[in-house]
């Protein structure tokens, strides 16, 4: 069980780490770069906890998908914008970080102190370990996505449609010209009209 | 023995942190949405410690249902960017003060 802790301590420097290194990065390919090392390192831990399946989505999914996107995003607006730093909100980004601690000294007391709260119920990291092997981590999530979780999975799909569409009417430029454009355009046109018929009477 | 869940749940909560401090604290936004990101990874590793924590999946179903609000969320949120980033030449949330009263 050595090896586990190794890993986990790998893990754990370079997931803190480069999500840190996010918080200083002046360029946002540079963020989006440390945020995919981000996410690897959190696929490690998924893997570290018998979440096999979840890891694989990470990946694929995080890493993959999101990130290019948002990347696809920087480069589309271009990467060589400065961020301001005038303020104008005096003392709000040393207020930020101040808050910041003081949740993050809350959740870490909640994680070492008051977890008896919480883990109050189930079998522990053996019945996962059980429920991996017996039916295999895939087919005990396809059996509970399935099963007791089928309407919130339906209604994510509801959520997609509503997603696409949205972006679609979001994102659509028609003809490159806006559409009070269009309506002069089309007043013109009706001028035009009138305007021969006019002078063919 | 493995390692104890509470080291997860501390690695989450600090990512957590850093994701609000850097939602609050950075100006572009689509530096902000990657703090964002950054928070609902770290929930999900939070919901997969608690899922080996019960010793059932239920956790890692919950991470499926984060991720599709992440992704339609990132899709959108990028959606308006890219059309504020078209009409007004900026992405500095400073900049965007419209709708403020």
């Amino acid at each position: 069980m050595t090896v586990e802790y190794i890993v986990f301590g790998v893990m754990f420097v370079v997931a803190l780490g480069s999500s840190l290194a996010m918080l200083f990065a002046k360029n946002a390919v540079h963020a989006a770069l440390f945020l995919v090392a981000t996410q690897i390192a959190l696929a490690v831990a998924f893997l570290l906890q018998g979440a096999f399946f979840v890891a694989a989505i990470q990946i694929i999914l995080y890493a993959g998908a999101i990130m290019v996107l948002f990347l696809f995003v920087i480069m589309l607006l271009g990467v060589d914008r400065q961020e301001a730093l005038i303020e104008p909100l005096p003392g709000q980004r040393p207020l930020a970080i101040g808050l910041g601690v003081l949740l993050a000294t809350e959740i870490l007391w909640i994680a070492f102190r008051g977890l008896d709260l919480v883990a109050a119920g189930g079998g522990g990291a053996e019945a996962l370990t059980g429920l991996n092997r017996d039916p295999g981590n895939v087919k005990a999530l396809a059996g509970s996505l399935f099963g007791k979780y089928t309407f919130p999975f339906e209604a994510t799909s509801v959520l997609l449609v509503v997603a696409i569409v949205g972006v679609m009417v979001l994102a659509r430029r028609i003809n490159a010209l806006s559409s009070d454009d269009r309506v002069a355009e089309t007043d013109a046109a009706r001028e035009d009209l009138v305007a021969g018929r006019r002078g063919a009477a | 023995m493995s390692v104890d869940p509470s080291y997860y749940l501390a690695l989450a909560g600090l990512m957590f942190a850093i994701g609000v401090v850097g939602t609050l604290t950075r100006r572009n936004a689509i530096v902000i949405f990657m703090f964002i990101e950054l928070m609902l990874n770290a929930v999900n590793l939070i919901f997969v410690t608690f899922a080996r924590m019960w010793g059932n999946v239920d956790g890692q179903v919950l991470v499926f249902f984060v991720l599709v609000v992440a992704a339609a969320e990132a899709v959108v949120g990028l959606a308006i960017i890219l059309v504020i980033a078209r009409r007004r030449e900026t992405s500095n949330v400073d900049d965007i003060s419209m709708l403020k009263w």
